[in-house]
């Protein structure tokens, strides 16, 4: 089972990759109390019967692993919102994409911890290929709400390659610093 | 922190590549390829990638190509880690936390040596015996 919140969006967003996606959004929302997680992509979606089996941990989808009897991903999530109170919602259709849509009840005594959303970021980022990515991570604070987008494309026109050690290091800084300001607004 | 614009990274990565232009780089055509399926992300793979970037930076190896890919097919032995060095045989390493990474980057990537207590795939086991040599 995933020990962060962060990992739980990381392992999500991953399958919206590996679903030839060449358009993902991925928004993350945090209020007071709880966390709200938007992932949705163009990538080659699910049929109905694939759809009834995404919550069964011994399903996963023929020819992704090809020696692999499970599924995890999925199951882990809804198991660990159920336990929090939170939401989970999928809406796919074949050839036209997927969005899940998932929530934590931050306050919850069972809610996992947070995790780096910075390295969650990076992460779901830095992935090879040429797709799209616009993430919008937003934050409320007593006097407002926080915000800030992050453009892949924008960041590969500046960096120009995500798998040189030393691009990814001022990706890490680049998004750091939204992250931190984000936090920081609120005081 | 400031909050960094799209022009401030920029400028950074142009004194960056200013800087890697001045060296000869050491750790060049290295690859490491981190495992960041379910399996990894819940071993901690984000937390390893986080420390081979720090470590990478800290020891000014800016040019070492660092990707990630989804189950290596290793779950058991999570976070994995596969490392493919110039004169050396390619290794999956497992069971890779912060403290094996920094040996990895140490060892491997800057001493031409394999951390063999953590090799897990690829290498014969009478490769491995003399640390990789």
């Amino acid at each position: 089972m995933h020990a962060t919140v962060s990992d739980f969006v990381s392992d999500i967003v991953q399958n919206s990759i590996e679903s030839g996606a060449s358009q993902i959004g991925v928004s993350i929302a945090e209020d007071r109390d709880e966390l709200v997680v938007t992932v949705s992509d163009n990538g080659k979606g699910m049929s109905e019967e694939v759809l009834q089996r995404v919550s069964d941990p011994f399903h996963t989808e023929a020819g992704k692993h090809d020696n692999r009897k499970v599924g995890l991903g999925i199951p882990f999530l809804i198991q660990a919102v159920e336990a929090v109170g939170g939401q989970f919602s999928i809406e796919t259709e074949v050839g036209r994409g997927t969005t899940v849509l998932f929530s934590f009840m931050t306050n919850h005594i069972d809610c996992p911890p947070l995790g780096s959303i910075v390295m969650a970021i990076v992460s779901m980022l830095a992935f090879d290929g040429p797709y799209q990515m616009i993430v919008t991570r937003s934050k409320e604070h007593e006097h407002g709400t926080s915000e800030y987008e992050i453009d892949r494309h924008e960041l590969l026109e500046v960096l120009g390659d995500f798998s040189l050690s030393g691009n990814l290091q001022l990706l890490k800084t680049y998004v750091d610093s939204q992250e931190s300001a984000l936090h920081e607004q609120g005081i | 922190m400031a909050k960094m614009t799209l022009e401030e990274l920029r400028k950074l990565r142009d004194q960056k590549k200013s800087d890697i232009q001045k060296r000869d780089i050491e750790g060049k055509d290295t690859q490491i390829i981190i495992g960041m399926g379910t399996c990894g992300i819940a071993a901690g793979a984000k937390g390893v990638l986080d420390t081979f970037l720090s470590e990478l930076d800290a020891r000014q190896l800016a040019n070492v190509s660092v990707t990630q890919t989804g189950c290596m097919g290793l779950c058991y032995v999570e976070p994995t880690v596969e490392v493919i060095s110039p004169n050396m045989p390619p290794v999956i390493y497992g069971k890779v936390d912060a403290a094996v990474a920094k040996k990895i980057v140490d060892e491997h990537v800057i001493g031409n040596k394999m951390v063999s207590d953590h090799v897990f795939d690829r290498p014969s086991a009478d490769i491995i015996q003399d640390g990789g040599k």
